[in-house]
């Protein structure tokens, strides 16, 4: 394909615009919904529906190098290489979290995840003394440059071409160096024989939804390849009430929240100064952060004592 | 050594009587051993069964005294080979009576060093998948292949020079049970002496000699690369691999010193391990230790002048926070003390510490006597005292504990400068302990500092872990034991080859490490 990544984004971006008019909403974000009356349906199902959207990737060099098709190198036979020409990309916008903890919630009971762990964590951040405290959800970052993939003996975790991290409890062996590889405390490890539940038990062994936890492994968010599959936003997406998670197809340039608004990827990182954590790090994460500014909902309660860990960014 | 013929070589008859007759001492000591590794085995079946919840480890802190267990024996595991291979290659002719007991640790280190991950593994029984689904950009797979090929090639270099030995025992013990007459006469492989299987051993051990070092340098590079290849702060250094390896060498010296202190006094080999072989070893460990001070120094200087918030975060704990008491004791226990105690001969003020009535032991006896009191019913009347007015004498006991340990060490020095040898192995014990818990230092305070910005973690090591723990080294020390009684810890066919004069008593160490 003689196509190079900024022409095509940029002609994707103009049809999109076309179709999305008019634009809606106020302030720095500019959203728009993709199909009016549907809220709830995610950017990426509209593209499904609507034939010559979906591009492949093979051909397209990707943001952050081409290390992730180089890691897909082993895919694993159960699941493949993910869906072909999708870039899956979430954004977290900090103004709108108030720190209830839904996402945690929804997330440890769609995948049952064990007691001890929360693949979606909300940690109560500070930057500076000076600064106000906010709070600071953290899946996991689906690094491009992924340091859990690099040093995993067995490829039991590995990248899949539409950018999700993966991971293979049936492969791993535990021993837990992709925990200590990981600058985002974003693994957690069997220590114990996860309790299983009926409901756990009545689902089939999937990869894609991490169910049938096991004991002496490591787990993690993996941005719900099975709800993506049915056209549903990942389940921590979907559960914020104040629409904080977008998610979305990056190639795409949509992203969507469970308020239903879809607004384009590109203007909502340029439009609010969006970062990535730990960028300095080079692990090319595939979460953005909008920056805390103007937080709409009050600082929460400084109880307990935040942690000053500065240069968190 | 059949009674009708004249013994040529009597002073060899030390090196052997431990392979004829066994005493109760040592069965005593099989019997302690066995009863470590059993509970030890106890422990890891309850975690096998349990899984790892039973230890200490947690999301946070997910490798803990298990890996500093595994660092630990593969840095002593350096001691043996590289050692003996640096002094055969150099021709340090007084090696000859030192070779074996350091090739031998190099294998029982690595053989209890390297199961200790498969100990700390959520699923030893996947083990295999690291070969069949292995992954070379992963540097778990540079310690497999490093570790295995330094294995073999060990067991290689300890066994070539044991040939004409077991040669010199299959002709010598005739008395000796069957099995182990089978064995001499298997393992001396039809070793009859002749000049031209000597010119084929010779080349054989140079050759293996000059292979083996660039593989044990290589070893504890790559297990430095298992931390210095993540983000983490204290880990991702480049001068890890150095460190690592001289870190590694300097216990492996101190590792060989207990050894040949340990079978000196038990089986009197006074004869072949003098004073001189302690002398140059004492100061190759002084010389190791300066390295290792030298790296330590440059690796915390850098990284606190720099002032990077995690890195000071890192610094702060370890020099006066949470880590502070491990870190401390490590600097003083496994170096400036070992380093004084090997230094100890040439230092002539200490015998004036002789002249200080505190330092006497009935002073010390009653001031010791006198803390102990105090501290006991600050312990009675428990914590709420503590807490309140008591808590400052709380400080002060401790404080005057401090004064009186290192009272009781002055005291202890001069007794020592009359005995080198004895602080030499002081030294060497020392070290030991002070790198173990400098491994410590290595793997836990990086993993517990906070990463995203929540607490610090905590991490404290449980009885599985700690009896774990006490049947490695149990295993280690029992397999030294048993080798000890089926093999010659002096190799005596190099020893007679040599026949190095030994230099007059008093004469002062001009032949220093070759």
């Amino acid at each position: 394909m003689g196509l190079t990544r900024r022409s095509f984004l940029k002609i994707l971006a103009a049809g999109t615009a076309a179709a999305a008019a008019p634009l809606a909403g106020g302030g720095l974000v500019r959203r728009f919904r993709i199909r009016p009356g549907s809220p709830n349906l995610p950017a990426f199902v509209a593209s499904r529906e609507t034939p010559g959207t979906v591009v492949h990737l093979s051909g397209l060099p990707n943001s952050g190098g081409d290390v992730a098709v180089a890691y897909a190198a082993e895919p694993n036979t159960r699941t493949g290489p993910g869906e072909a020409g999708r870039r899956w990309v979430m954004v977290i916008d900090l103004a709108r979290c108030d720190g209830c903890r839904e996402c945690t919630r929804a997330c440890t009971a769609m995948h049952f995840v064990p007691p001890g762990q929360e693949w979606i964590r909300v940690y109560e951040m500070k930057d500076h003394e000076e600064a106000a405290p906010y709070w600071f959800p953290r899946p996991c970052m689906q690094c491009d440059n992924a340091p859990c993939v690099k040093v995993c003996p067995v490829s039991a975790a590995w990248k899949r071409e539409d950018g999700i991290v993966m991971q293979d409890t049936s492969r791993c062996i535990g021993c837990r160096f992709c925990i200590a590889a990981c600058p985002y405390g974003a693994r957690s490890f069997n220590w114990v024989e996860p309790p299983h539940t009926p409901e756990e038990l009545a689902k089939p062994d999937d990869i894609e939804w991490n169910f049938r936890h096991r004991k002496g492994t490591t787990e993690k968010c993996i941005f719900c390849p099975g709800l993506i599959k049915q056209g549903k936003l990942p389940a921590c997406a979907d559960a914020c009430p104040m629409g904080a998670i977008y998610f979305g197809d990056q190639v795409e340039d949509a992203v969507t929240n469970s308020q239903g608004e879809t607004v384009r990827f590109s203007e909502l990182i340029k439009e609010n100064a969006g970062y990535r954590s730990l960028e300095e790090l080079g692990t090319e994460p595939r979460v953005y952060y909008l920056p805390p500014r103007k937080r709409i909902y009050p600082a929460p309660p400084a109880e307990p004592e935040p942690a000053t860990m500065g240069g968190h960014r | 050594m059949t009674p009708t013929v004249p013994d040529p070589h009597p002073e060899e008859r030390p090196v052997l009587r431990p392979l004829q007759r066994t005493g109760w001492g040592f069965r005593l000591l099989v019997a302690a051993l066995l009863a470590v590794i059993a509970a030890g085995a106890y422990a890891y079946v309850t975690q096998l069964r349990l899984g790892l919840g039973v230890t200490g480890l947690n999301n946070r802190v997910t490798w803990g005294i298990y890996i500093t267990n595994f660092v630990f024996f593969i840095g002593v595991s350096h001691a043996g080979t590289l050692i003996s291979a640096i002094l055969r290659v150099t021709g340090a002719e007084w090696r000859r009576p030192i070779t074996r007991m350091a090739e031998a640790i190099t294998v029982f280190a690595l053989m209890v060093g390297a199961p200790m991950v498969l100990i700390d593994m959520g699923r030893p029984e996947r083990i295999l998948s690291v070969f069949r689904y292995g992954r070379l950009q992963s540097p778990i797979l540079w310690d497999v292949i490093s570790i295995t090929t330094y294995l073999t090639g060990s067991l290689l270099y300890l066994y070539l020079p044991l040939i004409p030995d077991m040669a010199l025992l299959r002709d010598r013990l005739t008395e000796v049970p069957r099995w182990k007459r089978a064995l001499y006469r298997a393992l001396a492989a039809g070793w009859r002496g002749t000049p031209r299987q000597h010119a084929a051993l010779e080349r054989g051990i140079s050759a293996m000699a000059i292979v083996i070092i660039p593989v044990a340098i290589s070893v504890h590079t790559v297990v430095s690369w298992i931390f210095g290849m993540t983000l983490r702060a204290g880990w991702h250094s480049t001068i890890f691999g150095p460190y690592f390896v001289i870190g590694a060498i300097f216990s492996g010296i101190a590792a060989i010193i207990t050894a040949m202190g340990a079978f000196r006094w038990v089986y009197g080999l006074g004869g072949f391990l003098t004073d001189r072989h302690f002398r140059n070893l004492g100061y190759l460990l002084l010389t190791f230790n300066l390295l290792y001070m030298y790296f330590t120094i440059s690796e915390y200087l850098t990284i606190a002048y720099g002032a990077e918030v995690k890195d000071t975060t890192l610094v702060h704990a370890l020099f006066y926070g949470a880590f502070s008491h491990v870190f401390w004791v490590m600097l003083i226990i496994g170096l400036v003390l070992p380093a004084v105690l090997t230094l100890i001969p040439h230092l002539a003020p200490i015998d004036l510490l002789r002249r200080v009535p505190a330092l006497r032991p009935i002073p010390l006896g009653v001031g010791a006597a006198i803390l102990g009191g105090v501290g006991a019913t600050l312990h009675v009347r428990g914590v709420a005292y503590v807490n309140t007015t008591l808590g400052v004498h709380h400080d002060v006991v401790l404080v005057a504990a401090g004064v009186l340990g290192a009272a009781a060490f002055l005291a202890l020095l001069p007794v020592l400068k009359q005995r080198p040898v004895a602080s030499i192995v002081l030294a060497s014990l020392l070290v030991n302990a002070g790198m173990w818990l400098k491994r410590y230092i290595i793997v836990v305070p990086s993993m517990a500092l906070p990463i995203t910005p929540t607490e610090w973690a905590t991490y404290q090591p449980t009885w599985v872990e700690w009896s774990i723990t006490a049947g490695a080294f149990a295993t280690f020390i029992l397999l030294y034991a048993l080798f000890a009684k089926i093999f010659p810890l002096i190799s005596l066919w190099e020893v007679r080859e040599a026949k190095v004069p030994e230099p007059a008593p008093g004469a002062r160490a001009q032949e220093v490490v070759a």
